[in-house]
């Protein structure tokens, strides 16, 4: 009996180990790239810091009040708001169009149409940016040859010189290059929608756009609801594409917070208030995954 | 399952510990015994490759390295606004390069307070202010300390296409309002009187400066910096008056909120645009960026920024800046050696062919064009010569003022408000 007993410790023991040592080389990794930069970033929030030297100038949550003060700040926060509206509205319904009409049956050339939406999402953020901030180009790019083309005089477009316009060009950017990463996630969602339900369904005289919402939608909820949870998260962070079509300009108009905090924290040599920024961006994350997880990915609404 | 949880638990634990600590020990550089290797940072300018930049510096880091056996320069080149990015990340990170672009003024004595140069005051003092005046030498000093030297100090004034004027039947503006006068002929003939990188905003922070120098002259400068006066004082509100009056008359290219120096200088390399306000290096970025390769060759011509009526400044004064290298903390003694080596006369004259600039180094064996001479006879005979605000002013003040400029372009600030801008910034700085 006790012999059993060290046996099953033993081999508690030994399981323990395993996991521990395969869970290891992740935990390693996110320690030290996600929890300490976190740790240390909510510490230098307190300070004035120019980044060169020691820590010596407390601040207490100034760097906070003055963010928030910051009609820049202001700005970043609202054009990332309006990001994620703007994704959820027309981002995502279009990505979930495309997906029914090319992602259920196979007709000549869908396999095709799949590869065509999705190549935006594999190129680089920053090589998309750069490539359209030609496109874009007052004197030779797209927006000025269709002016030209359909006034007929040689008037030109500056849409990222625009303060009114730039967001909306980059927005466009945006939508383009992500709608195929929710097209595919939502082509794999609708592979688990059972066929007999969308017959049935018919069969009770239930028109196209019924199925789609009260059988096909519930069916592929969990695909729905992890896109938009990347939907959201991404537009919090969005970077490289804003960064490469005007750092944030004109004039600010197009700030995101994390453009905000490469702006008026690295550039101006002001870390500690960089880091403020940092902790707000990690806090809005966090507080939207809460929620999320707790409200919507535990619902069942199938 | 609690023992299993609960032993889990302390060997996460000891992990996180264990990586904490080795997220935060310095990572050990391994040195070579009598192998000598740094890195050096310049700058590629635009245009493509093969770069005439990075060619000229690797003929003579073979040199450098045929002379010094067991010598290696690791050269690296970067763009303008990317570098300013990563030089910034690795001094704060406490790794700078070895020896870097460098354009003076404040950013550099931040740095060098951070402690990440080297200080070169006996190289500087014994070595190059043999070929090389203390004046230029200056820039990249501070209370006696020096961190580097310079291998080009010029002027900012404007490049202009004399083509496009002779068409147009316009002479070279000697005043504000005949610079005025001078853009709204060439508009209304079809051109785009003024190329600006507007996006970059640096670009567009030399016309206020610049507004700024002939109106209210070295004194009002100098009352700013010192506190005795202020950044939102009339001079300065002036400034942006005055540029107001430009832009009233239309003479950006389209989209210019939106474009780069880049695009800036490609205009005027094809002949889209009859005039930049540019230093001393535009001819060469102009070839690098422009269709032909060429830019516009002799129908390059330079003026001194006008005079502004009634303004304090002379057209004498000059605003502008250079080039040039400083020596990072943890460079070896090679590094310092190459900068002197770079620095020969010998070496300008390839320096000019690549880049354009105006050498800071006596007797060079030069052919110089009408342009680099007007440049250079500006810079001897300047009695204020101011190094570019945003480079001169710390780093947080710098942004403002280009900031501030663009929003006054933008039309959401007021010449007062831009004023303002930059005087608040200043006064969070002091």
């Amino acid at each position: 009996m006790i012999g059993s007993a060290n046996l099953r410790r033993s081999y508690q023991i030994r399981k323990a180990l395993l996991v521990v040592a395969l869970v290891a080389p992740a935990l390693v990794l996110f320690t030290a790239f996600v929890v300490v930069p976190v740790i240390q970033a909510a510490y230098y929030s307190f300070f004035d810091w120019n980044g060169l030297g020691p820590l010596v100038d407390f601040q207490g949550f100034h760097n906070f009040a003055r963010a928030f003060g910051h009609d820049v700040f202001r700005t970043a926060i609202w054009n990332n708001v309006k990001i994620v509206a703007l994704s959820l509205l027309l981002q995502l319904p279009t990505a979930f169009l495309f997906s029914l009409l090319i992602g259920r049956k196979k007709f000549f050339g869908s396999l095709l149409f799949r590869s065509f939406y999705f190549l935006p999402y594999v190129l680089a953020e920053i090589v998309v940016g750069i490539v359209w901030r030609f496109i874009y180009n007052p004197q030779r790019g797209l927006p000025t040859f269709f002016v030209q083309l359909f006034t007929g005089t040689q008037d030109q477009i500056g849409v990222l010189g625009d303060v009114n316009l730039a967001f909306w060009a980059i927005f466009a950017v945006i939508y383009w290059k992500y709608i195929g990463l929710h097209m595919i996630i939502y082509i794999a969602g609708l592979q688990g929608v059972p066929q007999e339900l969308e017959d049935a369904a018919a069969i009770d005289g239930a028109s196209k756009a019924r199925i789609v919402f009260s059988v096909i939608i519930p069916s592929m909820w969990s695909a729905i609801v992890m896109s938009v949870f990347l939907c959201v998260i991404g537009s919090f962070n969005v970077f490289d594409v804003v960064w490469a079509m005007g750092q944030g300009g004109p004039v600010h108009s197009t700030e995101t917070l994390v453009t905000y905090l490469y702006n008026f924290g690295f550039r101006r040599f002001a870390f500690g208030y960089g880091s403020a920024v940092a902790i707000v961006i990690f806090l809005i994350c966090v507080v939207f995954n809460y929620f999320y997880q707790r409200f919507v990915v535990s619902s069942d609404i199938t | 399952m609690k023992r299993l949880s609960i032993r889990l638990l302390l060997l996460a634990a000891a992990m996180l510990i264990a990586t904490t600590a080795f997220a935060t020990a310095p990572v050990e550089e391994t040195g070579g015994s009598d192998e000598v290797s740094f890195s050096w940072w310049a700058l590629s300018g635009g245009g493509g490759s093969p770069n005439p930049r990075e060619t000229m510096r690797q003929a003579i880091i073979a040199d450098f390295e045929a002379d010094n056996p067991g010598v290696t320069v690791e050269l690296q080149m970067w763009e303008n606004e990317a570098f300013k990015q990563k030089v910034q990340i690795d001094v704060q990170a406490g790794n700078p390069p070895d020896l870097f672009h460098s354009w003076g003024g404040g950013v550099m004595v931040e740095y060098a307070q951070a402690g990440g140069l080297r200080d070169i005051t006996d190289t500087v003092e014994n070595v190059l202010s043999q070929t090389i005046g203390m004046g230029p030498l200056g820039v990249y000093g501070n209370a006696g300390h020096y961190y580097g030297a310079p291998y080009d100090m010029g002027a900012v004034g404007m490049w202009y296409n004399k083509d496009i004027f002779d068409e147009v039947g316009v002479s070279v503006p000697q005043t504000w309002p005949q610079l005025l006068d001078v853009v709204e002929q060439i508009g209304n003939a079809g051109y785009v009187p003024i190329a600006l990188g507007g996006g970059d905003r640096w670009p567009a922070h030399f016309w206020w400066t610049y507004l700024a120098t002939r109106i209210g002259g070295q004194p009002a400068f100098n009352a700013a910096y010192s506190g005795a006066g202020s950044f939102a004082d009339q001079p300065f509100v002036e400034a942006g008056e005055a540029l107001l009056d430009l832009l009233a008359l239309n003479p950006f290219q389209e989209g210019y909120l939106g474009a780069t120096y880049d695009d800036e200088a490609a205009l005027v390399g094809d002949g889209v645009a009859a005039m930049e306000l540019m230093g001393q290096w535009a001819p060469a970025v102009q070839q690098a960026d422009s269709a032909s390769g060429n830019g516009i060759g002799d129908s390059l011509g330079w003026f001194a920024f006008p005079s502004v009526p009634g303004g304090a400044g002379s057209r004498g004064d000059v605003m502008g800046g250079g080039n040039g290298y400083v020596v990072g903390a943890n460079a070896p003694d090679a590094a310092v050696d190459f900068l002197v080596y770079f620095l020969q006369p010998k070496y300008a004259p390839a320096i000019i062919e690549a880049e354009g600039i105006v050498p800071v180094v006596s007797n060079v064996d030069w052919d110089f064009d009408a342009n680099a001479l007007a440049i250079m006879d500006a810079v001897a005979n300047a009695d204020y010569y101011q190094l570019y605000y945003d480079q001169f002013l710390p780093p947080a003040v710098g942004e403002a003022v280009k900031d501030a400029v663009v929003a006054l372009l933008a039309g959401q600030a007021t010449p007062e408000e831009c004023a303002q801008m930059l005087q608040d910034a200043w006064e969070m700085e002091q």
